[in-house]
């Protein structure tokens, strides 16, 4: 799901990066305001922990491979604006030492991994688990919220993929950029994310969020959020 | 060493990281160690590229011509580390592994420790 150079143009990755630094001013700010000093080792490691996350990847046999991002759990057990600075340093590490996704591209895939994906995480646990004392459902919705995330976020790169052709071609009909258009671009990121990668999302956010749950109740952030609302 | 010294540096270091920080950090140390299994599998399951992140190689081959943009972007940035190996050309299972596990611990601890600083300078709030 990193985008490389060379396959977006312009007219996309330059928004992009601007919708990606808006995001990150705000997570910045809000980071600033309802993150506590407790939580920085944790902060830490969460961003590694996406890093690390990020290198298994998973075969599609026969066809391409794929991987697990960990924003889902990171955006339900710390919060969706400190997942999207975590997230955004592991993806920014992958792209400038490693060259994995572009230069180009940072805005796209931090917009796509980082901002994207754990907000739709997190508003799809806190709408189906509001108590943590049921377990088993802080563990369905912990699944379902790592499962939809990655899925509709594969669909979201696929879209700033198979928009290419459109935006961008030559007076003889060739490509300029990402030579594959949505009819081919969707179906194909989808399936492989609904198939294979989002189980993998969906269970690794469950196991996690689960053995937070039992070990250190109080940090979770989906839970904690709503306690002050309901103080209020 | 001074006993109260000793105490006062080990408050610093030592006392910041609770027990289930530890437990995650050594749960992190595992991970990267478990990494080759990003390249084995595929491997095994004859699985290559993630979908769109092709060369202008492969693209060329799927295609018949690589994209004019794309041929002009491809090389915008050469990462130090491309790929997470040093030399792609050894194709040996032993070599792409043990420098997968390095990159994973080189990249790992330079995220760990940017997310730290970020944190440390943006969170004043200690309750």
């Amino acid at each position: 799901m990193h985008i490389p150079d060379g396959y977006l143009s312009p007219q996309t990755y330059i928004p992009l990066y601007g919708v990606f630094i808006s995001a990150a001013t705000v997570a910045v700010k809000k980071v600033k305001k309802t993150v506590s000093a407790k939580n920085i080792p944790y902060l830490g490691m969460a961003a590694a922990f996406s890093f690390i996350i990020m290198m298994f990847n998973l075969p599609v046999p026969g066809g391409t491979t794929g991987h697990a991002v960990g924003s889902a759990v990171i955006a339900i057990i710390f919060g969706p604006w400190a997942a999207t600075i975590a997230v955004s340093v592991a993806l920014i590490i992958q792209a400038l030492i490693f060259g994995d996704g572009g230069i180009t591209a940072i805005g796209a895939n931090c917009f796509n991994m980082a901002v994207f994906m754990p907000f739709v995480a997190y508003y799809i646990f806190i709408l189906i688990s509001k108590d943590p004392r049921k377990k088993s459902r802080v563990y369905l919705a912990s699944f379902i919220a790592g499962y939809v995330s990655l899925v509709l976020t594969a669909i979201l790169t696929a879209v700033e993929f198979g928009i290419q052709p459109l935006i961008a071609s030559t007076a003889d009909g060739k490509a300029l950029y990402c030579p594959y258009d949505l009819s081919i671009a969707v179906p194909a990121m989808a399936v492989e994310h609904l198939l294979i990668f989002g189980i993998v999302e969906g269970l690794i956010t469950a196991t996690i969020v689960s053995y937070f749950l039992g070990n250190e109740p109080g940090l979770i952030y989906a839970f904690k959020k709503k306690d002050s609302d309901e103080n209020k | 060493m001074n006993p109260d010294l000793y105490m006062l540096l080990k408050r610093r270091i030592v006392m910041k990281i609770n027990r289930l920080q530890k437990r995650i950090l050594v749960f992190l140390l595992i991970l990267c160690m478990l990494v080759p299994v990003g390249i084995l599998l595929p491997m095994y399951f004859n699985a290559g590229d993630a979908w769109g992140e092709w060369s202008a190689q492969t693209i060329k081959e799927f295609i018949g011509y690589v994209p004019e943009g794309l041929a002009k972007y491809s090389d915008v940035w050469k990462a130090p580390i491309t790929d997470y190996t040093i030399n792609a050309a050894d194709k040996s299972v032993v070599h792409q592994s043990g420098f997968y596990i390095i990159s994973g611990i080189i990249g790992a601890t330079m995220t760990y420790i940017i997310m730290l600083v970020i944190s440390k300078l943006l969170i004043k709030n200690e309750e």
